[in-house]
């Protein structure tokens, strides 16, 4: 059994044998990009949105990181100074700053993260590699894209109007009664579009892995990106319309009177958390998933072999979805469980190390014996692996209750979560986007400056996050501007990590437009024999239309 | 010939109602946070976008509905619309454990807090053990309108599978008949949830129960209205001739649709009002 046994087969491969070809060729601009039912230009318009956000998202980091540079209160009330309202006193700095977090949060995790990986790669090439020609629903996959505009216009608006200050959680009742102004709503609203688009796509994907799958194409040979993409679906299916659900019992809590989380009219602020975080933890599952499988491609791609242990690491994805699903009130240790819950969790979360284990193995486990070649998208696999795996272990430290009651909302926390979001998800993006870019281009990247990037990347994330275990063992507590003056060395050595990874950024759009502009011909299957799946049997970039003729799996 | 489809995928030209209810869906938004912030012309926002996103509904179902006259809607394409109905209903019920969520945290651990039926306050009591409804309340009578109600409900589950039958064996006099009763049906439950609402003996501002009941019954009624009109609209389709016994997936999804929505009401009448209320006074209405 492999991820992918494709033979031989003739079948559409080049784009000018085919009068339907050139129907992007005979579209207007504003039919092409605005009104697309093709899932290559969705994807295109997805990872344009995606890099856009991930620019925002990580400036804000940016301005986050500078005012964390020193002891004290440095920028804050200067740009405070810029927005509507904005009279410079201590509260108003701090505020800013609980927007500052809540939209850097919001916009990585919705606007970056998702979009890129089921939006853009996803569309880009779950089609392919089943061998189907589009989405099932291709209008539908259009109106999943669309609906992230004006969810991502109503929160960058929201700064203008006083902003939504709640953290990304939104937790109430600093989002009930604690912030009145509109802007916590404009928030709320933006969730509730995004996740209409998000359960639209998952809707969108299901339906097309089940059903248009290719003469042959089984389930256990389906690709581990289909699979991982299928899970990622289910996952958003299921856990979304919860999310939904509480913050319309915000909404109605902010607007209408309700009392779902005001104790006064005996309701119950630990509910909105318990909604929060059902849907919560699937969502942060939903991130790295997609992640999983496309390291699972390149690693065999580079390794020259099959993924080892093919169906143990599908069906790892899914015991992992499965399990995410009854683990939620880790995130709630401190807010007074009993102990038998906390036992409870803390067991379940645990067993999550499992099946994460078995996949971390079975990719070194593909390595090993292979013909190895260390290629920039290889390089971002192996770093995923590493630093993954560092993300994952400090995960086992806080899954303990006990040990949580300490950590809870400390540095350490946010070091365990930029580990395998900031260097897990952005890692195997990056990983997908260097391993993908010749087919959705055409154009080869630069390797030089791919590696250079990769590897100054590294060294900036980590010299920005790893001091942050530290910090959090002193008990330095998130979404707090301001630290005491033992703190400063870590901290700056946080910013200098920063400054690393920003210049990084910077070679990698060098590196972008040059080889967008100036790049060799990738060539129909530019990582030779070990890329097997059916992306590489077609051209660069693929036909507008591909698999007129649909392929047959052997 | 170059540039034929071998395939029986549906293939879509490039179309306007994505984007065009994505934009019609920010006004509906941003009218909505002007209306509820008392900021001039918000209802006026908030509607106008509402209008959009039913025009581009409209416009986009019309759509799928010539595209399956004009035979886009193959085998594979209508199971294609099977899952997408089935996967919806699913995401559906998800938003309904929500609600059922707030429910039973609220009745399960019951908070301290007492309501007075006549000065329709609520306050903190911290003698007694909280209990569920919070006391003093009084609850409706489960057995009165909500039981009428489950057998309303209930019964239009048969009449929209006696239309169903009638549709697969050519019984056009059948099948229109089976879906007005349905129609009716539907229209009843509705009048009689208003009156009911109109009548409860709860508020839904400040308490925990009336935002609960409200809540959840409120977002079930909302789905019958939708499931109603989803009715109304294949009762046009049916007097237009556009089902055949075998291809009549709008229909087929208008009822699974409805079979929802029954069961939904079956869990709230047997956790809200049967078992919500057990042992409360209840409301003379």
């Amino acid at each position: 059994m492999t991820d992918s046994a494709l033979t031989g087969h003739a079948f559409d491969a080049h784009p000018h044998s085919d009068a339907r070809a050139h129907d992007d060729h005979q579209m207007s601009f504003f039919a092409r990009w605005f009104m697309s039912t093709n899932h290559k230009d969705i994807g295109t318009l997805y990872l344009i949105f995606a890099i856009t956000a991930g620019i925002i998202g990580g400036a804000i980091s940016g301005l986050m990181r500078a005012e964390l540079a020193e002891p004290g209160i440095q920028y804050l009330g200067y740009w405070a100074s810029f927005l509507p309202g904005g009279e410079q006193g201590l509260d108003h700095s701090l505020h800013l700053w609980n927007v500052l977090i809540t939209a850097h949060g919001l916009i990585m995790v919705f606007f970056m993260v998702m979009p890129a990986m089921i939006g853009g790669f996803g569309n880009w090439f779950v089609p392919i590699m089943i061998g189907a020609p589009d989405m099932a629903f291709p209008r539908m996959n259009n109106i999943s894209f669309w609906l992230l505009i004006p969810s991502f216009t109503l929160l960058l608006a929201s700064p203008f109007f006083g902003g939504a200050g709640n953290g990304w959680t939104l937790y109430a009742p600093l989002s009930t009664y604690g912030e009145p102004g509109p802007s916590t709503d404009m928030a709320i609203l933006s969730l509730h579009l995004a996740g209409a688009s998000s359960i639209l796509g998952a809707i969108n994907f299901i339906t097309t892995i089940f059903n248009m799958r290719a003469p042959g194409m089984t389930l256990h040979k389906m690709p581990l990106f289909v699979w991982s993409v299928l899970v990622t679906a289910f996952l958003l299916l299921l856990a979304l319309p919860v999310l939904a659900a509480a913050i319309t019992m915000l909404l109605t809590d902010r607007n209408f009177g309700t009392t779902f989380f005001d104790p006064a009219g005996g309701g119950d602020p630990i509910l909105y958390q318990h909604l929060f975080w059902f849907f919560g933890h699937p969502e942060v599952y939903i991130m790295i998933l997609p992640g999983f499988g496309i390291v699972s491609q390149v690693i065999s791609t580079f390794s020259k072999k099959p993924v080892f242990g093919y169906l143990g690491m599908a069906y790892a994805m899914v015991a992992i979805g499965v399990v995410g699903f009854v683990v939620w009130a880790h995130h709630m240790f401190t807010t007074g469980l009993s102990v038998n819950t906390k036992m409870y969790f803390t067991a379940a979360t645990m067993v999550i190390a499992v099946p994460t284990g078995i996949k971390i193995f079975s990719w070194i486990a593909t390595m090993w014996g292979g013909s190895l070649s260390f290629k920039t998208p290889m390089l971002w696999a192996i770093g995923f692996i590493f630093m993954f795996t560092v993300g994952g272990v400090t995960g086992v430290v806080l899954a303990n209750g006990g040990i949580d009651d300490y950590m809870q909302d400390s540095y350490y926390v946010v070091a365990h979560f930029h580990y395998v979001l900031s260097l897990g998800a952005v890692f195997s993006l990056f990983c997908g986007f260097y391993y993908w870019f010749p087919k959705m281009s055409g154009k080869m990247y630069n390797e030089t400056l791919g590696q250079i990037h990769y590897y100054v990347f590294f060294l900036g994330v980590n010299v920005l996050f790893f001091p942050m275990h530290f910090l959090g063992l002193q008990n330095m507590q998130r979404r707090v501007p301001d630290y005491t003056d033992a703190l400063a060395h870590w901290n700056w050595v946080a910013t200098l990590g920063y400054k690393i990874m920003a210049a990084s950024m910077l070679v990698f759009f060098v590196n972008v437009i040059w080889s967008l502009a100036k790049g060799k011909p990738a060539g129909d299957s530019p990582w030779g024999e070990g890329a097997t799946t059916l992306e590489w049997t077609l051209s660069s970039p693929p036909p507008y239309h591909q698999f007129e003729t649909l392929p047959r799996i052997d | 010939m170059a540039g034929a489809k071998n395939h029986d995928y549906h293939i879509l030209p490039p179309s306007i109602w994505p984007f065009a209810g994505s934009m019609a869906a920010l006004v509906m938004a941003a009218g909505g946070i002007m209306w509820m912030h008392s900021s001039a012309g918000g209802g006026l926002v908030f509607y106008a976008g509402l209008a959009g996103v039913l025009a581009v509904m409209y416009g986009w179902w019309r759509q799928v509905i010539v595209e399956a006259h004009a035979g886009d809607h193959t085998p594979v394409v209508q199971l294609h619309l099977r899952y997408g109905m089935i996967l919806f209903i699913a995401s559906e019920v998800m938003f309904f454990v929500g609600w059922f969520w707030a429910f039973f945290d609220f009745s399960l651990f019951p908070a301290h807090i007492a309501y007075d039926s006549v000065a329709k306050t609520v306050s903190v009591v911290t003698d007694t053990a909280g209990t569920w409804p919070p006391k003093g309340l009084e609850v409706i009578n489960a057995f009165r309108f909500p039981l009428l109600n489950t057998l309303i409900l209930l019964t239009s589950g048969t009449t929209i599978t006696w239309a169903h039958h009638a549709l697969i064996h050519g019984d056009r006099d059948g099948l229109k008949k089976g879906l007005w009763c349905t129609i009716v049906l539907g229209l009843i439950f509705s009048c009689i949830q208003a009156y009911e609402y109109a009548d409860a003996p709860f508020p839904f501002k400040g308490l925990n129960y009336g935002a609960s009941f409200f809540m959840a019954t409120g977002f079930h009624g909302f789905h019958v209205m939708i499931g109603t009109v989803f009715l109304i609209v294949c009762q046009i389709r049916v007097y237009r001739g556009d089902f055949t016994p075998k291809q009549h997936f709008g229909f087929e999804a208008a009822a699974w649709y409805w079979h929802f929505v029954d069961v939904v009401w079956l869990f709230l009448f047997v956790s809200i009002y049967v078992w919500g209320g057990w042992g409360a006074p209840v409301h003379a209405g």
